[in-house]
């Protein structure tokens, strides 16, 4: 641990690493604690969004310090973070639903899809 | 007051591991596959920002790269088995 990080960057991160490791805890535990997979979805984007967004502004605070300029590469996390979280649970949602109408019985849409252009039917 | 960032990087890595341990119980406990992926998907991120608190705890910035490629894989990984319990497969011709 280097000893030259100022009081202004070390408070803030120290609060923002504090936050973030709470939220992303909290988001755990409910992925833990639901009963039920489309209340289980909701619980880890807490952590995959507030969690990750504190933790990479305490690492942009604690690496612009350390090296007396502005370190800004974090932020390629936190737009890979923002584009790929959405489409996977987007999917798995989709996924969800599928299966879950197709276990009960129900309809599902697949008229569209392409396996039927092949004429296989039997997912 | 490099203890007390010192600390809060620690308590941090705590949370971390304990939220990757309740996404292993669900990963292994989980009754549907799409149970699995989400333990997953949370599992990555995690990992991802215990080892960026890593790096903030020793001070070196090599361990961003390291979480750079956890999260570009873990998001491969992860779509890809979504778009296989969606799809049957995951590259549709």
């Amino acid at each position: 641990m280097n000893v030259d990080i100022p009081l202004w960057a070390a408070i803030p991160a120290s609060i923002l690493l504090v936050a973030g490791g709470l939220l992303a805890l909290v988001g755990s535990a409910g992925l833990l604690r639901f009963n039920n997979f489309h209340c289980r979805i909701h619980a880890p984007t807490l952590g995959n969004t507030m969690g990750a967004g504190c933790v990479l502004l305490a690492s942009i605070l604690v690496f612009s310090a350390l090296q007396h300029r502005l370190v800004v590469h974090e932020v390629m996390i936190t737009l890979l973070l923002l584009i790929t979280s959405p489409i996977t649970a987007m999917l798995l949602m989709r996924a969800a639903v599928y299966r879950g109408r197709r276990k009960r019985g129900e309809s599902y849409p697949t008229a569209t899809s392409p396996r039927t252009r092949y004429g296989r039917t039997d997912l | 007051m490099n203890l007390v960032l010192y600390w809060a990087a620690s308590f941090a890595l705590l949370c971390f591991v304990l939220g990757m341990a309740c996404a292993t119980v669900r990963l292994v406990r989980g009754p549907t596959a799409q149970d699995r992926v989400l333990a997953l998907d949370a599992f990555y991120i995690n990992g991802m920002l215990a080892a960026l608190t890593f790096g903030v705890r020793s001070g070196t910035p090599v361990y961003f790269d390291v979480a750079l490629l956890i999260a570009l894989f873990g998001f491969v990984g992860a779509t890809a088995m979504a778009k296989f319990l969606l799809r049957g497969e995951v590259i549709e011709p």
